[in-house]
């Protein structure tokens, strides 16, 4: 038999007065592993999370850590550590004392206690700062000390719940890197809650999408990106055109559909009586003739009615005919078209899979 | 060089308007807080030499120190307002607790006004309303009996117990507002991130949650030790003649005696006695008084 999973949740619900925050969840998370949970807010992963930290108890199903049931179990005897959203350092305590505390209350003899929370600060990159204050840390150094405080006691599992919500752009940046070499030096399974799509696929090596207190796909983030599996997940992560279309079985061979607004395309997936296509910005080609697009088998004119610059994730507005109200491209920044103004007549076209429909 | 008069003049008025604003405040302290204090310490210096006649002496004070009664008095005055405060923090941490953290929505006023509406009854009718519990016919006495406890009444007044009850009553409403108030600024995260880390209950509550509090606890420690240490009516009442607290002494040098700077003196040693608790409490948490005085 091969080794039980780090974290193992079957069929696990939690009902609050009637509503189902979380409805029926399964998933196994192996040792080591960098797992997220992407949701948006009120999907029900925070409720999650709390009844694998031990504050919340599930109303049924079965939460198991390393083949352990943990139904029953409080907090403080779950091999679990959580980094909370706002950090919830002790201010009362200084830097050390906070990363001491676990350690004080398994036990752990004062010389020892203080060996181990110089050690865990120089791993975490904040050696000899035992004695400041939290007050005196900055944003990432608060993260940091929130994340050694949970690791010095050696948890099986580091939950974090979205810790890098209250940092700045920059800083958010640079701690998703560090949150993830963190995670490969210290090899401790991470669970990282988030509703920032760009944390999740970044750092993950799972991702499980969540809505509505289900889990609706998990997967790497490549598989999430670009074989969404449903309606929602094609939505949710990452950017994409969006229409509802009916099908239109004229077209064939394979699918074709309809967008309500006219246009005809040839598409990929299932459908029903009506369904929702989604087509990802940079799946478009552009071209200024439309013949150049020979390969693909949806071309269309168009007319660029906006730039929205934002660097590399900048994107044209192309008014065309029987999309409504308007398609988004991303905007070449090489070749013959990275100047393109506003009014510029142009041709866009994409193949078949780029288009993912899926029932209504 | 009109402008600079002109704006001169401006300051005078700005200076003028604030000192009127200040007015009732000063007047307030220096005519009735450190006028009467200085007239009473020129009192309490005052010693009589034959009748009528007094002159400057440390008679009243050597008074206090020689006779036993006096100084047994202060010191069991003393201690006895340092159980009833610590009783009262004890009794009211987890009232404050449970209207701070765990009651919700519309509850948590109604708690509030719970502990508010005994203080609608003056602290005469308060008392008495303890007397006619506590009395050898009152409705514990009865209840006891009813039980088959006791066979035949029993007095519960008049002994140490009740004027303890009775000052711990008093002083709940004012350990639990400022409990209260400190222990609602804890984010529910910290105490669960306690719990999280291998906390017990007992570990969060004395690692987080008591050192949260500790500027609410000094503020109601430090405001009950004074209610009970000025207090009046409630040992004289509840303690009768076993009340012996330090401002039965007090009056009845005043009143009783008319010897009033034997009275100033014995007043000067209470205001020394509760001075230095509340430093020595203060020193002793580690907590300063101004800061104290900011948070709560």
């Amino acid at each position: 038999m091969t080794e039980p999973a780090d974290l193992a949740l079957e069929q696990v619900t939690k009902v609050f007065a009637g509503h189902r925050a979380v409805d029926g969840v399964n998933f196994a998370v192996r040792r080591g592993e960098f797992f997220s949970i992407l949701g948006p807010s009120g999907c029900g992963k925070t409720t999650l999370m709390r009844m694998i930290a031990g504050f919340e108890m599930p109303s049924s199903g079965e939460i198991s850590i390393r083949g352990q049931s943990m139904l029953g179990v409080p907090s403080n005897r779950r091999p679990v550590n959580m980094v909370f959203q706002n950090l919830a350092l002790f201010p009362m305590m200084n830097v050390g004392e906070n990363v001491a505390y676990g350690l004080a209350c398994q036990g752990v003899g004062r010389a020892e206690r203080e060996a181990r929370a110089v050690r865990i600060l120089e791993r975490v990159g904040l050696p000899g700062y035992e004695e400041r204050q939290v007050t005196q840390l900055s944003g990432g150094q608060r993260q940091r000390v929130a994340i050694a405080r949970c690791l010095v006691l050696e948890p099986t599992l580091l939950l974090l719940d979205e810790p890098l919500g209250a940092l700045d752009l920059k800083l958010r940046e640079h701690m998703k890197l560090e949150l993830k070499q963190l995670q490969g030096a210290f090899n401790t399974t991470f669970i990282y809650i988030t509703h920032d799509q760009s944390e999740a696929l970044v750092m993950s090596d799972r991702v499980a999408v969540m809505n509505k207190g289900c889990f609706e796909q998990i997967g790497s983030p490549r598989e999430l990106y670009h074989h969404p599996a449903t309606n929602f997940v094609a939505g949710f992560v990452g950017d994409a055109n969006a229409w509802d279309v009916t099908p239109n079985p004229s077209l064939g061979p394979g699918l074709g559909v309809t967008l309500v607004s006219g246009a005809d395309l040839r598409a990929h997936g299932r459908i029903g009586a009506v369904g929702h296509a989604y087509l990802r910005p940079e799946a478009i080609a552009l071209a200024a003739r439309i013949e150049e697009l020979s390969g693909l088998p949806n071309r269309f004119h168009g007319k660029v009615s906006a730039v929205l610059f934002d660097g590399a994730a900048s994107n044209l507005v192309i008014e065309a005919e029987g999309f409504a109200p308007h398609i988004r491209a991303t905007l070449p920044q090489a070749g013959a078209l990275a100047g393109v103004e506003v009014g510029a007549r142009l041709a866009f076209g994409f193949s078949a899979e780029a288009v993912k429909v899926f029932p209504a | 060089m009109s402008a600079a008069i002109s704006s001169g003049q401006g300051r005078a008025a700005a200076r003028l308007g604030l000192f009127l604003l200040l007015l009732p405040a000063i007047l307030w302290l220096g005519l009735l807080v450190v006028l009467p204090h200085v007239e009473m310490a020129i009192l309490s210096f005052s010693q009589r030499i034959r009748a009528g006649v007094y002159g400057f002496g440390f008679g009243n004070y050597l008074e206090f120190l020689t006779e036993p009664l006096y100084w047994r008095t202060f010191g069991r005055t003393a201690i006895m307002s340092i159980l009833v405060t610590l009783i009262t923090l004890v009794i009211s941490f987890p009232v404050a607790l449970y209207i701070a953290k765990v009651a919700r929505g519309a509850t948590k006023p109604i708690l509030f006004l719970m502990c508010l509406i005994p203080f609608w009854a003056s602290e005469l009718v308060r008392t008495l309303g303890w007397m006619m519990l506590l009395r050898e016919t009152g409705v514990a006495s009865y209840l006891m009996q009813l039980a088959g406890l006791t066979y035949g009444p029993v007095e519960l007044l008049y002994n140490d117990g009740a004027v303890i009850l009775g000052l711990v009553y008093g002083g709940m409403l004012f350990m639990i507002v400022p409990l209260a108030n400190a222990l609602e600024s804890l984010d529910d995260s910290q105490v669960e991130a306690g719990y999280d880390l291998g906390g017990s209950g007992f570990t969060v509550l004395r690692r987080i949650i008591i050192p949260h509090a500790m500027p609410g606890i000094v503020a109601g420690s430090i405001v009950v030790f004074m209610l009970s240490v000025g207090n009046f009516v409630t040992p004289v009442l509840l303690g009768g003649k076993n009340g012996l607290w330090f401002t039965e002494q007090i009056y009845a040098q005043f009143i009783t005696r008319f010897n009033w700077p034997q009275g100033a003196a014995f007043g000067f040693m209470l205001l020394l006695l509760s001075t230095l608790i509340v430093w020595a409490g203060l020193r002793l948490t580690g907590q300063g008084f101004s800061e104290t005085l900011r948070r709560s």
